[in-house]
């Protein structure tokens, strides 16, 4: 269990260094250098102003240096400056951060309470219509762009509701029905993809699952379906739902990226938008590397997790 | 929704049933929903073939009847720019189609070859390779995608290359995992025993095999490039103009005359999860039949 755990960290460190370095690269595929655009949209180029921005930002050094003193920054909790709004980006992320935080749990809960029964239902009654219907509404889930679908709930709810979406962020703990309000539609929209995906790997797994040996044993000594089912199968089924879960959460974010645009909810997601369109590069390059942290974090957690369910890492055999 | 290749490569392939058509025929029986895919798929790329014939109107010739709703004269209505909604829907089927198409094979072709070479190689290049793709897997594919249109700068070529680098890493795994189990079969090693090169076994007597999972995989991918398309022209970063693309017509048009005029909302977004649809429902049916495991049930 001991060696499972410290494995585990050492390929999170490992991969958030190569993910550094795969962003430091791709930043640095554009044309000309970050001062280069920032001037450029601005209209005309005062070469010493410009080379005090390229002073400030660093790239006046060797390449390998910026890489290090950026690394350098990072482990400091330094994300940078935003040249947009002459800020430290942190202190513009910071209040983002429940927004998206909350849509992102929001939407998990959506999907794991929707997904995963409606995949054992669909698991036992294989091939039957409910089934059929429950695999195909599953792909047009998958189907849909999460922002279309967005739109459309919007365009419903003005058209029969009148309701109109608020422009400011509610806090739950200000008042938790507007809160709701603002969040629960968003979090349909983007949860239901991931609810599709989850779906479709808990029936595939229920499938495999029901057909052991020991589920004929349970059957044979008389057990109840529920107890069958949901006790004895779900418990074995649920391993692979949990490595999806982690793997989901990348997709997740990405969902947020359009959603928050869609709803105007002023998440951080949506702040990475406004950076690439502002051209702030150095905010995108620290941005999506605060991306990276938060997937190779969750996996690390769904990593832990699996081995906390299944025994045979517990006792250290796989 | 991972493809267990090396479960796909262990099965004697569709053309050892007792005849061609005969296994076309109970794909037909078997996966009525898979037939609704093909049928789909089928008229999306007939649409885009056609796009010149189907449309009423020039795509991309702005008029007078800004915001028309629907009727006899524009089928699906007008756009901010008065032009044809239904034309620019129809055309909007060859940007997909294309972008898709291309991506996902640059990204699938690349991969596969990466994954053939680790798998085949193995060792410490094997270990190496398979660091670098978990890294690149980190990141949210869409996320990948929009970094890499907004340093490349919106054009047709660079959203090609952007969807299709994060295609990549997933191509690699599945094509390695076959070439794992092909590697151990005993025509390989009588094929090194008699003298063949490396290289010639790992690409006349190993690819071949691997075209199964290849074309599970391709199906598989050609949805999600499709919608991140979608989604980088939505965000402004993808297709830039005239080019008629669906995820651009639901940008600026549609969320700022969504109320006035829901058709431009509705039908470019239709049209997406549509040809998605298709491709999704096609990739599980194609996938149920070359995975052994997963037949007959």
């Amino acid at each position: 269990m001991r060696g499972y755990i410290t494995k585990r960290l050492l390929i999170a460190v490992v991969t958030l260094i190569g993910m550094s370095m795969v962003i430091f690269v791709l930043m640095r595929l554009t044309p000309g250098n970050i001062a280069d655009i920032m001037f450029e949209s601005a209209g005309y180029v005062d070469q010493a102003d410009k080379k005090k921005i390229e002073m400030e930002l660093g790239i006046d050094k060797p390449i390998p240096m910026q890489y290090l003193s950026w690394l350098g920054e990072l482990t400091q909790g330094y994300l940078g400056k935003s040249y947009r709004y002459e800020r430290p980006a942190w202190e513009i992320i910071k209040p983002r951060l429940p927004v998206t935080l909350e849509l992102a749990l929001l939407a998990m809960a959506f999907s794991i309470l929707l997904g995963v029964p409606f995949g054992v239902i669909s698991a036992i009654r294989q091939d039957k219509p409910i089934d059929y219907v429950l695999r195909v509404v599953s792909l047009a889930g998958l189907s849909m762009p999460s922002f279309w679908l967005g739109m459309i709930v919007i365009l419903l709810l003005v058209h029969s509701l009148g309701w109109i979406p608020s422009v400011t962020y509610v806090s739950p703990f200000d008042d938790l029905r507007a809160n709701l309000a603002q969040f629960l539609f968003p979090a349909l929209a983007v949860g239901y993809r991931s609810s599709a995906l989850i779906m479709r790997i808990t029936r595939s797994a229920m499938l495999e699952v029901l057909r052991e040996d020991y589920i004929r044993t349970a059957w044979a000594k008389g057990q109840r379906e529920r107890s069958v089912v949901w006790r004895h199968a779900l418990k074995n089924a649920s391993l692979p739902v949990i490595t999806l879960l982690g793997i989901e959460f990348a997709f997740l974010i990405g969902g947020l990226v359009v959603t928050e645009t869609v709803f105007n909810l002023p998440g951080v997601a949506r702040y990475l938008i406004d950076a690439i369109q502002g051209r702030d590069y150095p905010v995108v390059q620290n941005l999506v590397m605060f991306i990276a942290i938060i997937v190779v974090l969750a996996n690390l957690a769904v990593d832990l997790l699996y081995a906390w369910v299944d025994p045979r890492i517990k006792y250290g055999k796989a | 929704m991972a493809i267990n290749a090396a479960d796909v490569v262990a099965t004697p392939s569709l053309t050892d049933a007792p005849t061609r058509r005969s296994a076309v025929g109970r794909f037909v029986r078997k996966k009525p929903l898979g037939v609704a895919g093909a049928f789909l798929m089928g008229a999306l790329l007939a649409t885009a073939l056609l796009a010149d014939v189907l449309a009423t109107h020039d795509p991309t010739r702005t008029s007078m009847h800004v915001l028309a709703a629907p009727g006899a004269d524009y089928w699906l209505g007008t756009d901010n720019l008065g032009r044809d909604l239904y034309s620019r829907v129809v055309h909007g089927s060859r940007i997909s189609l294309i972008v898709g198409v291309i991506s996902t094979l640059i990204g699938a072709v690349a991969g596969g070859f990466i994954g053939l070479l680790s798998g085949y190689i193995g060792g410490k290049t094997d270990l190496l390779i398979q660091r670098l793709m978990d890294i690149m897997q980190a990141l949210p594919i869409l996320v990948l995608a929009l970094v890499l249109a907004a340093a490349l700068g919106p054009s047709l070529t660079n959203a090609c290359i952007a969807i299709s680098i994060p295609i990549v890493p997933r191509a690699g795994r599945v094509i390695r995992a076959s070439v794992l189990a092909i590697r151990e079969f005993a025509y390989i090693e009588a094929a090194r025993a008699l003298g063949v090169q490396h290289l010639r076994v790992a690409f006349r007597h190993i690819l071949p095999n691997t075209v199964g999972p290849f074309i599970v995989l391709v199906t598989a991918q050609l949805g999600g490039s499709i919608l991140v398309e979608a989604a980088l022209s939505f965000l402004g970063l993808g297709i830039p103009e005239p080019y008629p693309s669906w995820g651009r017509m639901l940008s600026i048009a549609a969320a700022e005359y969504a109320e006035k005029a829901p058709w431009l909302v509705i039908w470019p977004g239709l049209a997406i999860s549509l040809a998605v649809f298709g491709t999704n429902l096609l990739g599980d049916a194609l996938r149920d039949t070359l995975d052994p495991r997963l037949r007959g049930s």
